[in-house]
């Protein structure tokens, strides 16, 4: 568990002073991939430059299963660094090693003897799907795969914690797909913590179980991703998840303005299929239900269907369909009257 | 260059070109030449990679945040090196030779002859050297150097493991550029009675008009360059896998 409290990071370059981080407060739990998501600047970088001790902490402290990492030195910090493992946007490998070695270059700092090492480097060049590069120099490597030689040194030394500072953001869509994919897959398989940071909404609502929005030095809000997702409460959480709502297309919106009605955005969150309730509405209330609009995802294993209806009918019977969407599903808005 | 093409008219003593008398005499006077510009080229390269190659990782590393904490200790290391770096590199060669008698005869007993010269060579190739190296380093993505320093590694196995292997064709293609430099400033080796090719040059070339001798020094030495070029360039590219 990463237990972070009033982190301040001051960065002093020629007398200018930039306050990157202006009192941080978060709790990672072991086994979450925790996504971190914020503009440009927000302070992302600086956040985990300071959890991985490459950075100096300006003030506040940073507990690693109870020890406060800003408190360690020499080697007991070294030791420390061990429980971490880095991915990095633009890979930063060996260029000189090959795949192998700078696979095991973590290892051989962690002592671990030859004969585990070499186990270990086969299985994780497997986990990762490059047994057969092993001997290959890293120049010989598309970008995936170079994050994949990224990510099995990450793992090499068995870390408890793995951050990832924008690991796919020199990728293309596909490769990105891939390589979340596989952080997914090694999340659940061994257990290993994931800090992922990014700014793309999509990175998040692909594999993160958890996510904080930061802005301006500081985590705005943060929380589990579908609830966030559904009930932002902050706007620029709004602005995030945009791209994961949907929202009444104009054309949708102006044929359905020619008859009178109310437009609802219905989210429903869980593995109910939406219709029966729309079926339900229009039997038990005398109202015309249209459908606009809709799309259904799936986050965390949950699927999240967003609808967007309208209702038509006396201003009885369409209030009475609201107030049974409102308290049958998970969320009802009056986007349109 | 005037007194090259007068001596080149004046013709004296200039025996058969191709007998075997004349060769014989070249041979004798070039070849412990050759080997005293080898002896004092090899050690002074040597001693002048190992030193200022230390030095340059310290001038690298104490200006490093990420591999060093910074404090002031580290600034002023950092600032006092390279002043001494700075002045080693500003003072000509040949007052140097002069200059480094006191310390040549420390280390060799005496400040005249082919060790002595190597000494005086070495002092001098050594802040170079270390400017060579401090820039290689530099000019490594610090991105490598904090994935080492992540995965908990200490100084010595970050330089040792990461910083030298991973920039070692560029360090290799610019200590083959210190040694040329070697090369050229060893014929100046005279003056302290080092001998050498370049030695030859000046008192039977150019004192004596011996343009046969000037262009036999000529070709050793554009022969030695060669081969020291041409190796460097194949170890560069060997060990370069980027
Ligand atoms: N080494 C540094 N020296 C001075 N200021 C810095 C340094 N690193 C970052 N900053 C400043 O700190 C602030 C936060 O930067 P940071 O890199 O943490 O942002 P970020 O959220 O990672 O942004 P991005 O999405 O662009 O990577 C910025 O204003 C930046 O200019
Ligand atoms: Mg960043």
């Amino acid at each position: 568990m990463i237990d972070i409290k009033n982190l301040h990071k001051t960065y002093v370059s020629d007398g200018q002073k930039v306050e990157a981080l202006k009192g941080l407060d978060v709790r990672i739990e072991s086994g979450e991939i925790f996504g971190f998501i914020g503009l440009s600047g927000a302070g992302k970088t600086s956040l985990v430059r300071c959890i991985s001790t490459l950075e100096s902490v300006t003030d506040g402290e940073i507990f690693i299963d109870g020890v406060d990492l800003t408190k360690q030195k020499g080697s007991d910090l070294r030791a420390l660094r061990k429980k971490f493992g880095l991915v990095f946007q633009h890979f930063n490998l060996l260029m000189n090693s090959t795949v192998y070695k700078n696979v095991e270059f973590p290892m051989k700092i962690a002592k671990i003897p030859k004969h585990v090492r070499h186990k270990r480097i086969l299985e994780l060049l497997e986990l990762v799907g490059l047994s057969d590069k092993s001997d290959a120099y890293p120049a010989r490597l598309s970008g995936g795969q170079k994050q994949r030689v990224g990510i099995a040194r990450a793992l090499a030394a068995d870390p408890k914690f793995v951050i990832c500072d924008e690991a796919t953001s020199a990728l293309d869509p596909a490769t990105t797909m891939s390589i979340l994919h596989l952080i997914k897959d090694i999340n659940k398989k061994m257990g290993v913590t994931f800090i992922v940071i990014t700014h793309e909404m999509h990175v998040i609502k692909e594999i993160c179980t958890k996510v904080a929005i930061m802005e301006d030095g500081k985590i705005i809000e943060h929380g589990d991703v579908i609830d966030m997702l559904v009930w932002p409460k902050t706007e620029t959480a709004r602005q995030f998840f945009k791209t994961a709502d949907i929202n009444l297309n104009h054309a949708a919106y102006e044929i359905s303005r020619q008859t009178p009605g109310k437009i609802i955005k219905a989210t429903f969150i869980g593995n109910n299929a939406p219709d029966p309730y729309i079926c339900t509405v229009i039997k038990r209330f005398d109202v015309d239900v249209a459908i606009l609009g809709g799309h259904i995802q799936e986050i965390n294993e949950t699927i999240i269907g967003i609808l967007i209806i309208k209702i038509s009918g006396s201003d009885d019977a369409v209030e009475a369909a609201i107030a049974y969407l409102n308290e049958t599903i998970e969320k009802t808005e009056v986007i349109s009257a | 260059m005037l007194r090259f093409v007068r001596s080149a008219n004046v013709k004296t003593m200039q025996p058969e070109l191709f007998s075997a008398e004349h060769i014989e005499e070249l041979w004798q006077i070039l070849w412990p030449a050759t080997l005293d510009t080898l002896y004092m080229v090899g050690y002074s390269s040597l001693f002048s990679i190992i030193f200022g190659t230390l030095i340059g990782i310290i001038l690298f590393i104490t200006s490093n945040e990420v591999l060093c904490k910074q404090n002031i200790f580290t600034s002023i290391t950092n600032k006092v090196l390279g002043l001494i770096v700075n002045i080693g590199r500003s003072i000509p060669f040949i007052i140097l030779i002069i200059a480094a008698a006191p310390l040549t005869r420390l280390i060799v007993g005496t400040f005249i002859g082919t060790e002595a010269a190597a000494v005086s060579l070495t002092i001098a190739a050594i802040p170079f050297v270390a400017r060579l190296t401090e820039s290689t380093f530099a000019g490594l993505d610090k991105g490598v150097i904090e994935a080492s320093v992540a995965c908990g590694a200490s100084l010595p196995q970050t330089i040792f493991k990461v910083l030298i292997p991973e920039t070692l064709p560029v360090l290799i293609l610019n200590y083959t550029v210190a040694i040329v430099n070697l090369i050229g400033f060893s014929a100046m080796a005279g003056v302290i009675g080092g001998g050498g090719l370049g030695d030859v040059a000046l008192r039977f070339g150019l004192q004596r008009f011996r343009t046969d001798m000037l262009f036999g020094t000529v070709i050793l030495l554009v022969l030695i360059v060669q081969i020291f070029q041409i190796a460097g360039n194949f170890l560069a590219k060997i060990t370069d896998k980027r």
